[in-house]
């Protein structure tokens, strides 16, 4: 039976990843993140599954790869510092197509920055961060019930497209109590990883949506696993044809199925004169104002996107249209407003940023809305 | 009445995959026909077995067994393989990594997964350098080494990474060279058979650079040079603080836990 709770983001990502069948967390205690550790250093004993406290990030992502790797449903969760020193394992977990999920609470600033102060800085960073060419999916949720619910998604996703998820939350989200209700395991749908059945010397299965079906160890079946350019046998390769191939599919997998992951959810009206586009905790501030500019006469609508990567490039673009302005509130120098720039051909993109470790309010958003359409 | 073994050292060697890339006279090859040797003496099935190495010369083991493998980032392999065990602790796990993958750059790993007695076989195949990269010095590699980082002397102390993972507190420390081989084969075997972390330094030769640079002679000069240079742990300990500079001692340093299966 459902439940309900009214406990923090963070809690609700821990129990979300539990629900989603995650059996496993590695992490390295971090503000604004620290709680989900905490709760699944109590729940993931209870659930037959592991909590363990590594050495620092770069060992909480190699763990979380590495148990992933024998079929068990991985995670981990960290703030920006964190976030940079996975990022070459990340890479890793990309090229060898490994399931797993890691929650960013974004914190405020450039390294160490203000540890207990939201910011939406590190977006470019799940998109970019570690090297080599390579697409990724992120998420953001909104709400403390979108913690759970982006959470359960991120898990499916990893399966489905055996890659990385990133859910990306912030200080204020990761700490922000509110009322949500806890599905069951039962009551959700859960993807689960697809079996691989292969001789030694057969080449892995790739699916008809350009995913590897890849054994697990221990599996009669045997997995080779490398961070190396590899054949369809998991053998390392510096062959022209096979790195281009591997490359181009990694990217394919995932930004050739776009229309699988979470689409933009719309407030207000979808064929806006002012048109709003938000994601995570901003969307509050978006849609409160949107509010406030209706009722002063304005066609406002807010278009909130709850999958940041890939960038939902064709629909952003349709909307920004029809619109006659767009803004782009966001808790960064306009990280998302570049994206959104290059989607929209013809109307003008007025980002509308705060940086001062404050979260964004209705207020700068009306503001903003109000100086460029004249509205006194 | 006849009872030969279901697996022999071949049944862990991908043959097709031959010839490895490893330089003539590199002892990475006898290293992991040793780890093969001792996976059949304990007959281990191949598919319950994960070879798990990082980056460099040592890392590309995992290209010729026909176990399950793993390669990761650079210095990582032990807290990849932390995730490995503890999701499957069925499983037997044996890290392969180099000098500088696990004292360098994996130092912080190595520390700690002997802290928590991680129960893997951890395999240090020491060339005394990078040889991926070109032979530049290492951690291990000993005071006054020419290396093409280090033209005239390695100037930084040696390290021990025995000790190091003694006091971190592995279950079991050994050193042995590819030159004594049956002791290798023995100490994978007691390794093998033996709950915790285990650690097994092997020095091994690496003639294409650190051999060259310090002249020690070709594949076979070098062999006999390990062999003079690394002495059993009981003459080396009788030596003066002085004499000790010049020697390895081999053996096994730490032992603290009987053999969980014999």
């Amino acid at each position: 039976m459902a439940q309900e709770g009214f406990i923090q983001g963070n809690e609700a990502c821990a129990r979300g990843a539990i629900a989603a069948g995650a059996r496993f967390f590695a992490g390295y205690p971090i503000s604004p993140a620290s709680e989900i550790a905490e709760v699944c250093s109590e729940l993931m004993p209870q659930v037959g599954g592991h909590y363990v406290q590594m050495e620092d990030e770069i060992a909480s992502i190699a763990a979380v790869i590495g148990a992933s790797l024998t079929g068990t449903k991985a995670f981990t969760a960290t703030s920006g510092p964190g976030f940079s020193l996975m990022q070459e394992n990340i890479g890793l977990a990309i090229m060898a197509e490994v399931p797993c999920v890691i929650i960013n609470a974004q914190r405020f600033g450039l390294s160490t920055g203000v540890a207990t102060k939201p910011a939406q800085g590190d977006v470019m960073q799940a998109r970019w961060g570690t090297h080599g060419d390579h697409a990724v999916i992120t998420l953001a949720p909104t709400t403390v019930q979108e913690c759970f619910d982006l959470t359960v998604t991120a898990f499916n996703l990893a399966e489905r497209f055996r890659s990385p998820v990133f859910l990306f939350t912030d200080a204020a989200t990761a700490h922000l109590r509110e009322k949500i209700i806890i599905k069951e395991p039962g009551e959700l749908e859960i993807i689960n990883r697809k079996p691989a059945y292969n001789a030694p010397e057969e080449p892995y299965v790739i699916d008809d949506k350009q995913v590897s079906i890849l054994p697990n160890y221990g599996d009669s079946s045997i997995l080779r696993v490398t961070g190396l350019v590899h054949d369809s046998r998991g053998f390392s390769s510096s062959d022209p044809e096979i790195a281009t191939t591997l490359t181009r599919r990694l990217i394919a997998k995932i930004e050739d199925y776009q229309n699988e992951l979470p689409q933009p959810v719309w407030y207000g009206t979808t064929r806006p004169q002012v048109l709003i586009i938000s994601y995570g905790i901003v969307t509050r501030a978006a849609r409160a104002a949107m509010e406030r500019l209706i009722a002063r006469g304005l066609e406002v609508g807010v278009m909130s996107l709850p999958t940041l990567w890939p960038f939902p490039q064709s629909e952003v673009a349709r909307a920004c249209s029809r619109a006659r302005w767009v803004f782009v509130p966001e808790m960064n120098y306009g990280q998302i407003a570049r994206e959104v720039r290059a989607a929209s051909r013809a109307t003008p993109v007025f980002g509308i940023y705060r940086t001062d470790t404050n979260i964004l309010t209705p207020n700068d958003i009306i503001a903003e809305v109000k100086k460029v359409v004249g509205l006194k | 009445m006849n009872c030969s073994p279901r697996y022999t050292y071949k049944d862990y060697i991908a043959f097709d995959r031959l010839p490895h890339l490893w330089c003539s006279g590199c002892g990475h090859g006898l290293i992991l026909k040793s780890v093969a040797l001792s996976l059949s003496d304990a007959q281990l099935p191949p598919d319950q077995v994960v070879i798990a190495t990082g980056i460099g010369c040592s890392g590309r083991s995992g290209d010729y067994v026909t176990t399950h493998k793993f390669q990761g980032t650079h210095g990582r392999t032990l807290a990849f393989a932390t995730g490995i065990k503890l999701s499957k602790p069925e499983l037997t796990v044996v890290c392969i990594m180099g000098d500088g993958d696990c004292g360098a750059i994996g130092g912080n790993h190595l520390l700690h997964a002997a802290r928590r007695d991680l129960d893997v076989v951890a395999i240090v195949s020491n060339n005394l350098n990078y040889g991926m990269t070109g032979g530049q010095f290492s951690p291990l590699t000993p005071e006054n080494s020419i290396t093409s980082t280090s033209r005239g002397g390695k100037q930084e102390k040696n390290m021990d990474i025995c000790e190091i993972v003694r006091a971190a507190g592995a279950t079991m420390v050994a050193r042995t060279t590819v030159y004594h081989i049956t002791q290798l084969r023995k100490m994978l075997h007691t390794a093998l058979n033996t709950k915790g972390f285990t650690l097994i330094e092997v020095l091994t030769p690496c003639p294409t650079y650190y051999g060259r640079y310090n002249k020690l002679g070709a594949a076979a000069d070098m062999m006999k040079w390990l062999r003079k240079k690394v002495i059993p742990l009981k003459q080396y300990n009788k030596l003066s603080a002085e004499e000790k500079r010049e020697y390895y001692w081999r053996g096994t340093l730490v032992k603290n836990e009987v053999s969980a299966s014999e």
